[in-house]
């Protein structure tokens, strides 16, 4: 690991400042990806501002909803009264995620901020755009089977690791940043990015941005949600590929549906289109089967990951039938 | 209860001596040792994979804060070794050693050491080796084994020798299958699977004089790593100290002298301090062996009836260019069924990658997924129960060698676990059984392992506080060794077990071979019985007239006194016999005898499967394990179950998820780590059911063992894909089977 300075201030406005007035310097929360980054030389700062001590730890309502602190550890949201009974699909999918002792560490501005997972971009020795830009994409012809089938680009084709970023791009989050220019609120959607041809940039946060809070409204998604994620063991792996389906449902007609998908794409995926082909359809196996296929709409495989193209379909159909039937 | 327990120690579940120990963080594993003005090291890796160095920029390395010395083939002192090795006329004609690391400027493989940084602390060690960089010209390289597959060879050993095991087999007619009424001809892949024991390959080499080395190493032989280097540094054995107490796991990756060691080695020549060399997570991928990467073709007939009429099996594996790494691939189609006609053929493909070593139920656990999966082929084109298939091709002797068996249970096996796991459940037609999208199968694999025994000494000495010190080099991985020759020696001497203390893991303790292919059981625990025994003949003729005529098996060691069986009167007190001064100590050789020339010796294992497949996502849940075992006697239930609950654990991961995928394009692991390289956790285990026939076999030795370590593996892997055709009807034959093969 190389040598750097580490700062720990408790006002957010000096922890903002310490970052946009240094080139080298970069936030660090519970650290599970950042100091992964830093031991393996693929993140090199020179100054660690460490933020855990501001207080932006809460989780409280709102105006029509829940505000959920960036610093908020994913233990505690996942776990918390409120959020399991107004958003028990936020609850559902953080704890997909990770291991107990990961979540125990992690904040919820973390984990919308972790890297992707793709190996090259893990090996200093390979190619990445996303690492090192211009060196090309190791994975486009390389071992691809965890890659993106949505929105990828020649210069990216890694997709993001997030399990809770999936359910907040289905409820319509709203991310609340504060900067070196003030305070800004970004909806979820528009949060990360797609590699275009700057794969290293994951997001849409300016030098000096610091994540204060997420706002999630209130909704029917009280009952019927579920997330499903496809892994190859039981836990602690990142997904092949996940759902987050939330159904409101009367008289077996649905009234309104949010649908995402992750490990998909380099973003966690909106499925807007396949959402409204279900208002105003029977909380059926068919209406379900018709949303996946318009979900899968566009999408694109390589030479390892061609199996997503059916594992998608049938993994939004298990977590649309899950979600209807949860009583 | 106290008194029933000290008699019979054999077969107890005992806990283990050092179970506290391990528990509590007071075990020292070889990363833990710190000497005095100890130094630390760091390798650092090839980037390409074929080609040669033309330099190395060393000098940031070099200027970095607490630096001692950086160390490459540019100015690595001499091993002396390196030269005269393979030249030994006595040796056997070469087939290739382990890389003489900094010898020369040839890269053989991605991620080589090419350079060792020595610092102050490891962490500024660390930070150095990455500031080192090479400067190659690469070469043309070779990493996938199906695209070189052509240029296969025999190995070397079996070409030079007809007699080598490693040579094609034939009984009855070549190839005879491809005439037979009913047949099948099936190709089976498994990925290199890696080690990864918890415990990290570590190693710290202290000089103590110029020509005497002191090793505190991983390693699942004291003795061979001795060897290897007081050769490699041209010294008399005895001046090589290795020391393993306690050895984190291991599963074969320690039975072989690594690269990461010399460099340990010369770096504390270099910088004249003990120096600490440890590998990251990612070197334990790149250079300390794994399960080569194999290719397998099976071919089988059989009557109608169920009869196996030929089976023909081969295999390529993968191996080094600078060693030719060999394993029993194909050693259980050769003797576990009745089949007239049987051929296999065992090749192996040089490619650019490190050489391969030892994973457990090593060669037959790989050919076991083959051959168990093309039982269970058959089985489906005949019709017929896989169970009842294998009962009508039962061998009641050894068809390869034509001796009857040691000891063989494995029909008992067979009962035993049909019943546990629910066999009856077992619908013929695959996808017949469901639970809402979980689909529902059941599958059964066969395991088979020599019940190898070695030559081994035990040194055993009455200590004047009455308790017995048991001395011996072997060395204990994870199964328990200390625990078991602790109840042997207990019920030998009749001691309380309390009182017996066994030291291993020195090399200066009494000989023994590594801790390797199932065999410690078997050759140390006669070693120490036999000590054991000796050591209360000695006190008995020390203990005057009332013991010179008692019978031998009268002797009892009790708490304070040497005492006879039946006659509660007749006793002496230890500290009289420690009076009398002299020797109270013996070390004693027990060697195996004529018996293996005369049967056929092997450990037997089965095991059933349910597992529960998603229709939809094509997730696997192994919802049962039932593993039952012909092992001989059971010294210790408790960790004998703990070695067939760990080798079933290893076999879901063999099963379902582990694989390490190169790409070939730069011959480099993508798999790198735990997030890509996944074993299972927790969650993906049931609880493992084990049942043990016990029942001694009298051939091995007199305690009736047979070895359990890898047995508890091979065939798990089959079962689990059964179980998995017959859940869904889909026949994978390439490991692991994962998701995207099942939608």
């Amino acid at each position: 690991m190389n040598q750097f300075q580490y700062v720990r201030p408790t006002k957010p406005q000096a922890a903002i400042d310490a970052v946009a007035k240094d080139q080298n310097a970069t936030f660090i929360a519970g650290g599970t990806n950042l100091v992964d980054l830093m031991k393996r030389g693929i993140a090199t700062p020179q100054k660690l501002v460490d933020i855990n001590r501001l207080p932006l730890t809460k989780i409280e309502k709102e105006n029509n909803g829940l505000r959920i602190g960036a610093l908020a550890l994913n233990s505690t949201v996942a776990d918390d009264k409120q959020v399991r009974q107004k958003q028990p699909l936020l609850a559902l999918a953080l704890n997909a995620g990770a291991s107990a002792q990961l979540r125990n560490m992690a904040t919820v501005g973390g984990n919308m901020l972790q890297r992707t997972r793709c190996s090259y971009f893990y090996d200093l020795a390979m190619p990445c755009n996303k690492r090192e830009p211009g060196t090309g994409c190791g994975a486009l012809e390389g071992i691809n089977r965890m890659h993106a089938i949505f929105g990828f680009s020649d210069k990216c084709i890694a997709v993001h690791p997030s399990d809770m970023s999936v359910a907040l791009v289905a409820l319509d989050a709203t991310v609340l940043v504060s900067g070196p220019k003030g305070e800004r609120r970004i909806p979820f959607a528009d949060f990360h990015r797609l590699p275009g041809d700057t794969p290293e940039k994951d997001t849409n946060l300016e030098k000096g941005e610091l994540i204060t809070a997420v706002d999630i409204p209130d909704g029917p998604f009280t009952k019927h949600v579920h997330y499903q994620k496809v892994r190859e063991r039981a836990s602690y792996a990142f997904a092949l590929l996940s759902v987050a389906a939330a159904l409101d449902i009367e008289n077996n007609t649905i009234k309104a549906a949010r649908l995402a998908m992750g490990g998909v794409a380099h973003k966690p995926w909106r499925l807007t289109a396949a959402e409204q082909s279900l208002v105003g359809k029977p909380a059926t196996e068919e209406s379900f089967r018709q949303a996946a296929a318009i979900a899968m709409q566009g999408a694109k495989a390589f030479k390892h990951n061609a199996y997503k193209l059916k594992l998608g379909p049938n993994t939004i159909v298990q977590a649309l039938k899950t979600a209807a039937s949860a009583a | 209860m106290k008194e029933q327990a000290q008699n019979k120690q054999i077969g107890a579940p005992m806990d283990r001596v050092d179970g506290r120990l391990k528990v509590t963080g007071g075990a020292k594993y070889s990363a833990e040792y710190e000497l005095p003005n100890m130094a630390y090291a760091v390798l650092v890796g090839s980037t390409i994979t074929k080609g040669r160095l033309t330099g190395i920029d060393t000098k940031a390395a070099e200027k970095a804060p607490g630096v001692l010395a950086v160390i490459t083939h540019f100015n690595s002192p001499k091993v002396p070794g390196f030269d005269t090795a393979g030249k030994d006329p006595s040796q056997p004609a070469t087939v290739g050693g382990p890389l003489k690391i900094f010898k020369d400027d040839k890269i053989r493989y991605n991620d080589q050491p090419i350079a060792v940084v020595v610092a102050d602390s490891w962490e500024r060690a660390r930070f150095a080796a990455r500031l080192v960089k090479g400067q190659y010209a690469p070469e043309k390289h070779k990493t996938n084994l199906e695209a070189n597959a052509s240029e296969a060879f025999l190995p070397t050993a079996a070409k030079k020798n007809p007699k080598h095991p490693m040579n094609d087999y034939q009984r009855g007619q070549v190839d005879a299958y491809k005439t037979g009424a009913i047949k099948l001809e099936s190709e089976y892949v498994i990925p290199t699977e890696v080690h990864h024991p918890m415990e990290l390959q570590a190693i710290t080499a202290h000089w103590e004089a110029p020509d005497r080395l002191t090793l505190y190493d991983k390693t699942q032989g004291t003795l061979a790593t001795r060897r290897d280097f007081a050769k490699e540094w041209n010294l008399p054995e005895e001046n090589v100290k290795v020391i393993a107490t306690f050895v984190g796991g291991a599963f074969g990756n320690a039975l072989h002298s690594w690269p990461h060691e010399s460099a340990a080695i010369i770096a504390a020549k270099v910088v004249n301090r003990p120096v600490k060399l440890m590998l990251t997570r990612e070197q334990m991928f790149t250079n300390v062996g794994y399960r080569p990467y194999t290719w397998q073709k099976l071919g089988m007939s059989a009557t109608a009836d169920g009869k196996i009429t030929a089976i023909t099996h081969e295999s390529v594996g993968q191996t080094s260019t600078y060693e030719e790494f060999t394993e029993s691939t194909l050693a259980q189609t050769r003797m576990m069924y009745q089949s007239p006609n049987v051929t296999t053929r065992y090749r192996l493909a040089s490619l650019d990658v490190c050489s391969p070593i030892w994973m457990r139920g090593p060669g037959e656990a790989t050919g076991a997924f083959a051959l168990e999966s093309a039982m269970d082929e058959m089985a489906h084109l005949l019709n017929l129960d896989p169970l009842e298939f294998r009962l009508r091709n039962y061998t009641e002797q050894d068809p390869e060698k034509n001796k009857p068996w040691s000891t063989k249970f494995l029909k008992e096996c067979y009962q035993l676990g049909a019943e546990r796991v629910g066999w009856n459940k077992r619908q013929l037609k695959p996808g017949s059984l469901r639970d809402g999208e979980w689909l529902i199968g059941y599958g059964m694999g066969v395991g088979t392992f020599g019940a190898h025994r070695g030559a081994a000494t035990v040194g055993a000495q009455l200590r004047p506080d009455g308790t017995v010190l048991l001395q011996c080099a072997t060395t204990d991985i994870g199964p328990g060794t200390g625990t078991v020759m602790t109840q042997i020696a207990a019920e030998t001497l009749g001691l309380d077990p309390k009182k017996i203390r066994f030291e291993l893991g020195n090399s200066s303790f009494p000989k023994a071979g590594t801790q390797g292919g199932s065999s410690t059981v078997n050759s140390v625990g006669p070693a120490t019985q036999e000590a054991c025994l000796a050591l209360k003949e000695k006190l008995r003729t020390l203990a005057g007239a009332a013991f010179a005529s008692a019978k031998k098996e009268d002797v009892t060691l009790t708490d304070g006194y040497l005492a006879l069986s039946g006659s509660p009167t007749t006793r002496v007190a230890y500290a009289d016999l420690i009076k009398q001064g002299g020797d109270k100590a013996v070390t004693v050789e027990a060697k195996p005898g004529p018996e293996g020339q005369k049967y056929s010796m092997y450990s037997f294992s089965v095991h059933f499967a349910e597992v529960r497949v998603h229709e939809l996502t094509g997730e696997v849940r192994v919802s049962k394990l039932v593993s039952c075992a012909d092992a001989g006697t059971i010294i210790n239930e408790k960790t004998a179950g703990n070695q067939m609950k760990g080798g079933a654990v290893g076999g879901i991961g063999m099963a379902l998820m582990e694989a390490a995928h190169i790409d070939d394009r730069f011959g480099r692991y993508v798999t790198k780590d735990f997030a890509d390289y996944h074993v299972p956790v927790h969650a993906d285990s049931p609880d493992v059911q084990v049942a043990f026939v016990n029942q001694p076999d009298p051939h091995v030795n007199a305690l009736g063992t047979k070895g359990i370590g890898e047995i508890a593996i091979i065939g798990v892997a089959p079962a689990i894909a059964n179980a998995i055709f017959n859940a869904t009807g889909k026949r994978i034959r390439e490991l692991p089977i994962t998701p995207d093969k099942l939608i």
